[in-house]
């Protein structure tokens, strides 16, 4: 055991290591795919007949397409286009349009189960399309679509190790290229998959927190009743 | 010149003509009621009239303004008509006091504080100040009605549609929002679609009878309940007059 103890001591700075680049790419990812899958599920709802196209076009491609494909066409398949990325970028760019197309759709199914009579009552009081879905559609949309987006979040924490496939050095890269040098995978890998469980029951928590502060007293899940109670 | 004025008005949904050409005129501080069989158009014209679903053919005209044009600004419009829905439309994110006091912060952009305080006077006009910080979901129907007309009523509108406000509400819950509208009677125009007898005989200065998408007969309450010209509106009145009460 003591063994084994010194053996993640002696792992820890280069698994720490992987872990940023894992928690970059989580939240880039995330945070950049939301306001890319805000635009394409407004476009979806709200757009004129070539907006909407445009936005499907772009999730129906992004969504039938594996997400490994993408970041090959990204690192290895745009040098020969001229257009070069470092490992992380190719990485950080591809997670991000890749999630953008999957929140798309979560937010538009939120969208469009807001009843029709929001958008009505807004206009009715003077309100512009474009201020009712910023005050009216958008904060009952986006408390509804917590937990979709919970799980996107844990999802790109986990399959942020696809990165590790164009050379990222993320956790389960860090975790190969011990074992490589140490031949303990089994040690390493249980290591890695226990800091991936940790961190996903942590994030969904405070998921749930928020969820539990932003709900709407008296709808739905009381005050008080998060995601996983219900 | 009339307020508001109704010109020759035609809609049609997926071919099927709902209003058939429906003229009429209101002036300042009236109170006409809409009554007529369901599937009439009543709703349709409520809402042909603030454009939230402009018509075919035919004008609307408010204060001297033909909001019909392509030229109008259908938001600013849309400030002066007020909508009271028959299924409340309370925004359900928001307090009582911020479903009053939203439309002034972000239509007519009056500081918060300032619209904060305009929506808890409305708030006290419709009874409901200690319901200020309650969810729309934490009220009954007839307190989430009261709600709606104090919204209406904060952006200082010249007309309030009212489209069936009590339809959708417990039988003891009516009297309530009956007792609102009723102290707004000759303060701001109110045009009421409603099956409550009691409350178009005795408020409205104006009864319009509507059937298959165009005006049957209007006139007084009195005349309208004691002789109307027409045989279906007379039909109509003492079916629903035994079903909803003539006082």
């Amino acid at each position: 055991m003591t063994d084994f103890y010194q053996f993640f001591l002696q792992s820890l700075p280069n698994l720490l290591n992987g872990l940023g680049n894992t928690f970059l790419l989580t939240f880039v990812a995330i945070t950049v795919g939301f306001f890319i899958g805000l635009f394409l599920a407004l476009g979806r709802v709200y757009g004129t007949k070539a907006i909407n196209l445009f936005c499907l076009g772009y999730i129906e491609i992004i969504r039938g397409t594996p997400l490994l494909v993408q970041l090959f066409i990204i690192y290895f398949g745009l040098p020969s286009v001229g257009i070069l990325f470092t490992p992380l970028q190719a990485a950080l760019l591809g997670l991000a349009i890749n999630s953008g197309a999957y929140q798309a759709e979560y937010l538009r199914g939120s969208i469009q189960s807001i009843e029709s009579g929001q958008m009505t009552a807004a206009r009715s009081l003077g309100m512009s399309k474009l201020q009712s879905i910023q005050h009216v559609i958008l904060p009952q949309a986006l408390r509804v679509s917590i937990p979709a987006w919970s799980n996107e979040f844990i999802y790109l924490l986990q399959y942020s190790s696809i990165a590790y496939l164009i050379t990222v050095s993320e956790l389960t890269a860090e975790g190969k290229f011990i074992a490589a040098h140490t031949f303990r995978y089994l040690e390493i890998f249980a290591i890695i998959a226990i800091i991936y469980l940790v961190l996903t029951i942590i994030s969904t928590e405070i998921i749930d927190r928020i969820a539990k502060r932003l709900s709407i007293p008296g709808i739905g899940a009381a005050k008080g009743v998060g995601l996983r109670d219900v | 010149m009339p307020m508001l004025e109704v010109k020759d008005i035609h809609k049609s949904y997926c071919k099927v003509e709902i209003l058939k050409g429906v003229s009429f005129a209101m002036e300042k501080e009236q109170t006409k009621v809409i009554i007529g069989p369901s599937g009439t158009g009543k709703s349709t014209l409520l809402r042909c009239i603030n454009q939230l679903s402009p018509p075919d053919k035919g004008e609307v005209w408010l204060d001297g303004e033909e909001i019909t044009s392509r030229k109008t600004d259908i938001n600013v419009v849309r400030e002066k008509i007020g909508f009271v829905f028959q299924e409340f439309n309370l925004f359900t994110h928001l307090t009582a006091l911020r479903n009053v006091s939203i439309g002034l912060e972000k239509v007519k952009k009056i500081e918060k504080e300032a619209a904060r305080k305009r929506a808890m006077e409305e708030l006290q006009r419709v009874g409901l100040e200690k319901q200020a910080e309650q969810y729309p979901a934490q009220l009954s129907g007839g307190q989430k009605q009261r709600v709606g007309i104090a919204r209406a009523l904060a952006m200082d509108p010249d007309i309030i549609l009212f489209d069936e406000p009590t339809s959708a509400l417990d039988p003891e819950l009516i009297g309530d929002v009956l007792d609102v509208m009723k102290s707004l009677a000759g303060k701001v125009a109110m045009l009421v679609v409603t099956h409550e007898m009691g409350f178009a005989r005795n408020v409205a200065d104006e009864i319009i009878f509507m059937e298959g998408g165009v005006i049957v007969e209007q006139g007084p309450p009195k005349e309208m309940f004691t002789n109307a010209k027409t045989q279906r509106a007379r039909e109509f009145l003492g079916r629903i007059g035994a079903l909803y009460g003539g006082d």
